[in-house]
């Protein structure tokens, strides 16, 4: 089957020409090795099938992004053939400054002009016969968006695909095209493959070339001392890429035809504009972003949707005890879209599990009883709990999608970099960081947008630390407890301080890594902003559909084969026989192990009985969160054996309040404690997804740091916070107090000793 | 007069004469089409006072003030 590579600047429609092209037959793969998506589908109109290959968006082939290497080595190594260019019809010369460059390689190249339509409905006109002409290779005017035009660009290509095609450069420069020339001869002698691509590239000093090809450098550096440009001196890189704008706007100025004629560096008030003033206004515009994300997590998140409470709208549900109920609104009031999604789904899961439960009891023999016990408590609760979380990371990332493709979400970056260059970041991780208030799986992923593998790396590890929606369960339970069982406090407040223990564990996490592992300056910010448009339905459904699939295959399999082993573990005894029930199973006996790991953090071996239910909890919470309360359910109800009212109350009470006082009250653990171990579920090891995700998307070598990073995160912040906690209760103020002040002492003494080092290894650099 | 971009007022025009730094950062400059003679408007400047947002060979650019600061203009006009 022939292989064409879709090649183009990013945002001049490529993903849309994609989609026209291949309609459902895209699939989506990892690049090897980096972490930048790979999609290839099927064109099925010619004679014979061809593949699409999706190639990342790229400016240009020199070696310096991820996306740039992976285009550049899939299209010279790869050799698809035929090459399709699209540029922006509406952006033509920095577009073409990546074909002067894809036309140096000897693979047939086909240009698409993209957007013509939106360029003729200006008035406007482009002459591809010029172009053509000029570039040497066919031009094909198309609108990937309106589908004109597909099948003649599919034509062309496939007829320019039958023959081979010599690279061709556009460089002007006299003296320089003698060294190309020169540099093309030699890695001729050498059988190298792209002769001509080799020597630009070497000619312009490109890192992976001078790596490549020690042997020839010589003559670059040779005839460095015999060229004076009179603005660049002898930087080549620099006259090659002005050779190559020159070339372009010398030649191409006249091949759109202005309806109006534009004065020389007039600018014309666009809609994009208009916009623009509004959404990016010195004052309004951080507010109007504060507004918006607000009404994303509320149309996702919120219980209820018209804020009765807060306008003390006393809300009774009609058609009370109906299936409604519960669906659309709850006590909170009338649902969010999301919300509503979400109740949709338990429902149906609910009954799906009950119905299946049901029919086994009557169908299986006693002996078999602990299968109904497997497929319902194990398997299906397991799995739906996750899948439950579908409906609303795909509404969020519905919205997220939207403020992408409009063009919003570069300017969100453009608003917030200031801020986040502090840490080492762009503004862009601010839309990753955000989303992990939803989930960090998603969050995790969006990290693609961003440019630079450090930054991904240091934004992916702070992202679990947004609490997640999994993890408000445990906030909620555990705050409810500590109200409830030590009278004082309030819930609220608790569960809102957690939060703020969260972002100031990321914000404090991002300056250490920023003194250590991740140092250097920051990632440069040079990004396009591109004009806004609407966002289409279609790539907003692919999009979606793209990530449901994702993410409902990692709940069939590894979240899936986790939950039957935690399953097993804690309703198996050592010796293999069934137990159905928590006590004396695998589970309580690795419980009981690890306890003692916890005593510094307040819930480890000075608890009485019970005590490893908290340990067990913990571990239980990094398969995922979820599992935190619900084995503190599973565990109040053996705890509270013999007093069936208690049971009875901690069966009606779903936000397992009941479960969290049970547990305090049978292990005597200080409200220290208890605040500890919410902070050790929120800093650590997020939830199997979630790993799975990071895996997948950090660069390589950076995974195990990583674990190992939540590890000592959640260690270390949950002790301190339990010792400097422990300073405010009169029986454990005496030991408190000075274990707190030496952390303290240690911390700021490591702070000054890297500070120092930091300070003398740049000296040392310097100097040399 | 000859000015680096990160001393423009918004509004001002300029012809880029040349452009310092070197490496990655200067290379990602030409590729984006900040080479000497492309002509640089600025359009605003983020509610925090950085970064930049230009409008270069026809289309918006935003980059900080540090990478501004590489990029040396010969003042056209003001808008």
């Amino acid at each position: 089957m022939k292989r064409f590579a879709l090649a183009g600047n990013p945002n001049c429609g490529k993903t849309t020409l994609f989609n026209a092209l291949t309609g459902s037959t895209a699939h989506v793969g990892n690049w090897p090795g980096v972490t930048v998506e790979k999609k290839d589908g099927t064109y099925k109109k010619l004679e014979e099938n061809i593949s699409i290959i999706d190639l990342p968006g790229i400016y240009s082939l020199s070696p310096y992004t991820n996306e740039e290497v992976i285009s550049r080595n899939y299209i010279l190594e790869e050799k698809p053939d035929c090459v399709i260019n699209i540029v922006d019809a509406t952006n033509l010369e920095r577009n073409l400054y990546l074909t002067t460059q894809l036309l140096e390689i000897d693979v047939p190249v086909v240009v698409a002009v993209n957007m013509i339509d939106v360029l003729e409905k200006q008035g406007d006109q482009l002459d591809e016969k010029v172009l053509s002409e000029k570039l040497g290779v066919p031009v094909v005017k198309v609108s990937a968006l309106k589908s004109n035009n597909l099948d003649d660009l599919m034509k062309v290509a496939y007829q320019a695909s039958k023959k081979s095609r010599e690279g061709n450069s556009i460089i002007q420069d006299k003296n320089l095209n003698h060294l190309i020339g020169d540099l093309k001869i030699a890695f001729k002698g050498k059988e190298v493959e792209n002769p001509l691509f080799h020597a630009v590239k070497l000619a312009e000093n490109d890192e992976l070339e001078t790596k490549d090809h020690t042997d020839l450098l010589e003559m670059v550096k040779e005839f460095k001392k015999t060229i004076k440009n009179e603005v660049f001196g002898d930087d080549i890189e620099a006259i090659i890429a002005d050779d190559r704008y020159n070339y372009i706007s010398k030649n191409f100025s006249n091949v759109i035809t202005h309806k109006e004629k534009v004065e020389k560096g007039e600018v014309k008030e666009t809609k994009s504009d208009r916009i623009d003033r509004v959404l990016t206004h010195k004052v309004w515009g951080l507010l109007i972003f504060a507004v918006i994300l607000f009404f994303v997590f509320h149309l996702t998140f919120a219980e209820d949707l018209f804020f009765l409470h807060a306008f003390g709208v006393e809300f009774t549900p009609c058609f009370q005890d109906t299936i409604y109920e519960g669906l659309f609104w709850g006590e909170g009031g009338i649902a969010s879209p999301g919300v509503i999604l979400f109740n949709f789904f338990d429902m149906s899961f609910g009954a799906i599990i009950e119905a299946v439960g049901g029919a086994l009891e009557s169908s299986l023999p006693e002996s078999a009883a602990w299968f109904q016990g497997f497929l319902c408590d194990g398997v299906l609760t397991g799995l739906f709990a996750i899948l439950g979380f579908l409906p609303q990371i795909l509404f969020l990332f519905l919205f997220f999608s939207i403020m992408e493709d409009t063009g919003y979400m570069a300017r969100v970056a453009f608003i917030l970099d200031r801020i986040f260059r502090k840490f080492g970041l762009s503004g862009r991780a601010f839309i990753p960081m955000i989303m992990g208030f939803g989930c960090s799986v998603p969050a995790m992923i969006n990290t693609r947008t961003l440019a630079d593998d450090k930054e991904r790396t240091a934004t992916i590890r702070v992202i679990p630390f947004f609490s997640c929606g999994a993890k408000l369960p445990i906030l909620v339970a555990i705050a409810g407890g500590i109200v409830e069982y030590f009278g004082w406090g309030n819930a609220d407040v608790i569960t809102y301080s957690m939060y703020v223990v969260g972002i100031v564990a990321a914000i404090t996490c991002l300056i250490i890594m920023r003194k250590t592992t991740m140092r250097g300056d920051a990632a440069p910010f040079i990004m396009e902003l591109p004009a806004y448009h609407w966002p289409q339905f279609k790539s907003l459904m692919i999009h979606l559909w793209d990530k449901a699939k994702h993410f409902v295959k990692k709940a069939f399999t590894i979240i899936l084969a986790s939950t039957i082993v935690i399953w097993f573990l804690s309703n198996f005894g050592w010796n293999w026989a069934y137990l159905g029930e928590f006590d004396g199973s695998i589970l309580e006996g690795i419980g009981s192990f690890i306890q003692p790991i916890f005593t510094p953090l307040g819930f480890g071996s000075q608890l009485a009985a019970f005590g490893f239910v908290f340990a067990v909890a913990a571990i239980t919470g990094l398969i995922a969160k979820e599992n935190v309360i619900a084995t503190f359910i599973a565990l109040g109800a053996i705890i509270l054996a013999g007093h069936p009212e208690l049971i009875e109350a901690l069966e009606a009470d779903g936000d397992g309040i009941e479960a969290a006082v049970a547990m305090i009250n049978a292990t005597g653990i200080t409200w220290q404690g208890c605040i500890s171990f919410i902070a050790f579920n929120m800093l650590t090891i997020p939830c199997f997804a979630a790993v799975a995700t990071a895996k997948a998307e950090l660069p390589k070598g950076k995974f195990k740091w990583t674990i190992l990073f939540w590890l000592a995160a959640s260690y270390i912040g949950s002790a301190f916070i339990y010792s400097f906690l422990s300073m405010f209760s009169a029986e454990s103020l005496a030991w408190a107090i000075p274990v707190t002040l030496s952390m303290i002492a240690v911390a700021v003494g490591a702070g000054f000793c890297i500070h120092f080092y930091n300070k003398k290894r740049d000296a040392q650099s310097l100097e040399a | 007069m000859l000015k680096t971009l990160d001393q423009f007022k918004v509004g001002e025009t300029g012809l880029i004469k040349k452009v310092e730094g070197e490496g990655r950062l200067r290379r990602r400059l030409f590729d984006m089409g900040v080479t000497p003679g492309a002509t640089v408007y600025l359009r605003k400047k983020a509610p925090l006072g950085d970064p930049l947002e230009i409008t270069i060979r026809g289309y918006e650019l935003s980059l900080r003030l540090s990478e501004a600061k590489l990029v040396v203009l010969e003042v056209e006009g003001e808008k």
